[in-house]
């Protein structure tokens, strides 16, 4: 596999990731347990949004051919998108949403602070910024894991029903292919095998805090590298995808 | 000092165009009608989240969802301050929220409007905010402390509203036929209620001369309406929108736009609770604050936990 | 606040624009523990950049002055024109001073 090609791939994995979950915590603008909670989790949406469209950028013109970060953001198909499985699940309540960001968020704090190193100055320059804001992210969804799995007896269980659906879902973050072998030879991006274990070490760390045991694996889902998805990806891109689809060639 | 002299002083105050305080002596009437209008105002920022969250998840481009997700955050956050600025009269927040669900309090009529294509995105920064923001202004100079704070703060950061309404507007109309007929059906919906935004004429408003004696308001409704007309209907010609008001001539003497009746029979309709949305917009107020009960006493029993922790420390 | 009400705590937020500048207080959050208070207060009041750095306190440990209290407190000072530099007549030609 040629670099570009890869890097391209590896573009779309993390900028993918971030469109789906931005899209997912915008879900939740008016529907926060305090007003409060509705601007900090839109605050993580835009951070979100703003990272995939910096890497869509950069993947446009790896694609050349008039792409351009909106065209690959709204003009795929599902099978197209790498999103992290963990990325597109319904945000069920509060908990599984909370969760589901420590989980993501520390994943993300570990993988750009290995691009930080990267051999490719885009990927680097891009790391350095968005570590700042999803580092941010870990410490709000973590004092939120802590607080609900100390708070009362219900939302212990919530919080404890949340991470047992999920972590099925974590594998699938760390799985790498020909994408990742070719970058690692370039220096470009991390072995995976490395990342999960500073995750599995940051996790663990929280959930201990929070008084929440981490769930054997026995249900392992993965398959985002090849864009096999769960079913929740296709209504996410219908509705996101609805006015591009609707009326094509327009601009807004 | 008597009530009476304490009324007085309290006039003389005010005439002097000095702020009240909420610790100050004031008027039962008066801070009964503060309380009342800035709750009615942080409801409205609130609820107002819920018709554009409503696109937000069809939001075109990246750059829109940018814009319109800062654009909703802000008003939660307007929100929040306003909610502050009643709190100084002691009364807490789920006591107003309970009002908003109960229907004791209101909130601005223009939400119980649905959101029905992605102009009316366009047609609330530009018409909706740009109402709002010329009763904010005068706000801003109104003789409670508190509130004309948060109005300052609040008008600095609405200024960019308006004009992503605009640009939403403007670029709809310089598209495609579909898009300008979208642009154009959300400017015949939104045109008549951001009008009656201002409220009833000044000759059949309830509160209008006694807030305007304590400078609660510093301009009537109709001042305030007519400043909004003749800045807005220059701005739809100069996009191509045609404003949707057959009596809209221009008074060359007066250099005002002049517009038909307002349909109030529609506005208090709506006021009174019988408007497209008024129901779906409380009923999901209700339900999310339902579902986030546990959360918050949660919150509420950690916080009391740790402050157990610190005080044995 | 009433056992039902189920209101946080109410706290006040101050910003410090830029690295050695003052704090200067921007409003009220409420919060139920300190990590709560700091992110809200981050999330409410410095969307814009205003801050580098917050403080925040609990409501109930800021104490003020009232109305009532007013003169008695600050009148006094007002007459004490010699705490300033100008109320010093300096000879004329004197420099650096």
């Amino acid at each position: 596999m040629k670099t570009q090609e890869a890097i391209y791939q590896y573009c779309l994995r993390i900028a993918d990731s971030n469109l789906i979950l931005a899209q997912r915590l915008a879900e939740w603008c008016s529907r926060g347990p305090i007003l409060e909670e509705d601007l900090a989790m839109t605050n993580i949406s835009l951070d979100l949004f703003g990272q995939a469209e910096t890497l869509y950028e950069y993947a446009a013109t790896i694609k050349g051919d008039n792409a351009t970060a909106d065209s690959l953001a709204f003009l795929r198909v599902e099978r197209e998108y790498f999103n992290r499985l963990i990325t597109e699940q319904p945000n069920g309540d509060f908990a599984v949403t909370m969760v589901r960001e420590v989980l993501f968020s520390a994943y993300q704090n570990h993988l750009y602070q290995a691009l930080c190193k990267s051999n490719d100055e885009m990927f680097r320059g891009f790391a350095e910024k968005a570590l700042k804001e999803v580092k941010y992210h870990l410490r709000h969804s973590s004092e939120w894991v802590i607080r609900l799995g100390g708070g009362t007896e219900e939302s212990k269980v919530r919080s404890q029903a949340a991470l047992n659906e999920l972590w099925r879902f974590t594998v699938d973050m760390f799985e790498m292919d020909e994408v990742d072998e070719e970058l690692i030879s370039m220096g470009i991006a991390p072995d995976m095998k490395e990342i999960n274990k500073s995750w599995m070490k940051t996790v663990t760390e929280v959930f201990t805090e929070a008084e929440l045991h981490i769930p054997d694996l026995n249900n392992v889902i993965k398959g985002s590298n090849k864009g096999i998805h769960t079913e929740h990806l296709g209504h996410i891109l219908s509705e996101m995808q609805y006015l591009q689809r609707a009326f094509p060639g327009a601009t807004w | 000092m008597t009530d009476e002299q304490k009324l007085v002083h309290f006039q003389e105050r005010i005439d002097a165009g000095e702020k009240i305080e909420p610790k100050d002596w004031m008027p039962e009437a008066y801070r009964k009608t503060l309380l009342r209008q800035i709750s009615q105002h942080a409801h409205s920022e609130v609820i107002g989240m819920q018709p554009e969250g409503n696109w937000v998840l069809r939001a075109p481009s990246l750059r829109a969802k940018k814009i319109l997700l800062a654009k909703i955050q802000d008003e939660g956050g307007h929100g929040l301050y306003l909610y502050s600025a009643a709190e100084t009269f002691g009364i807490d927040r789920s006591e107003m929220i309970e009002q908003l669900q109960t229907g004791k309090a209101k909130y601005s009529s223009v939400f119980n409007y649905p959101t029905l294509n992605w102009a009316d995105i366009g047609a609330i920064g530009w018409l909706v905010d740009g109402a709002a923001i010329v009763n904010q202004t005068m706000l801003a100079k109104c003789s409670f402390g508190p509130y004309a704070r948060a109005m300052v703060r609040i008008c600095k950061e609405e200024g960019f509203h308006q004009r992503q309404g605009y640009e939403i507007m403007a670029k709809m109309m310089a598209g495609t036929n579909e898009q300008k007929a979208m642009a154009q059906d959300a400017m015949n919906r939104w045109w008549w209620p951001s009008l009656m935004m201002f409220g009833p004429h000044d000759s059949s408003s309830a509160h209008t001369s006694e807030s305007m004696k304590w400078k609660i308001k510093v301009e009537s409704n109709d001042s305030l309406r007519q400043r909004f007309v003749n800045r807005t209907v220059e701005q739809a010609h100069h996009i191509g929108l045609t404003v949707p008001d057959l009596n809209l001539t221009y008074n060359k003497e007066t250099r005002n736009w002049n517009f038909g009746d307002i349909n109030w029979d529609e506005f208090w309709t709506v006021v009174n609770g019988n408007g497209p949305c008024n129901h779906q917009r409380i009923a999901h107020h209700i339900k999310y604050h339902r579902e986030g009960e546990w959360v918050r006493e949660a919150a509420v029993a950690f916080g009391k936990k740790q402050q157990k922790q610190n005080s044995l420390n | 606040m009433t056992e039902k009400s189920n209101q946080f705590p109410q706290w006040e937020v101050f910003i410090q624009a830029k690295n050695g500048g003052p704090y200067e207080h921007a409003g009220s959050v409420h919060a139920t523990d300190k990590n709560m208070a700091l992110q809200n207060a981050r999330d409410i009041y410095t969307r814009r950049n205003e801050g580098r750095s917050l403080w925040v306190v609990q409501t109930d440990n800021i104490f003020s002055t009232t109305r009532e209290e007013e003169a008695e407190f600050f009148d006094p000072a007002e007459d004490k024109i010699y705490r300033t530099p100008n109320f010093y007549k300096m000879p004329a030609g004197t420099t650096n001073l």
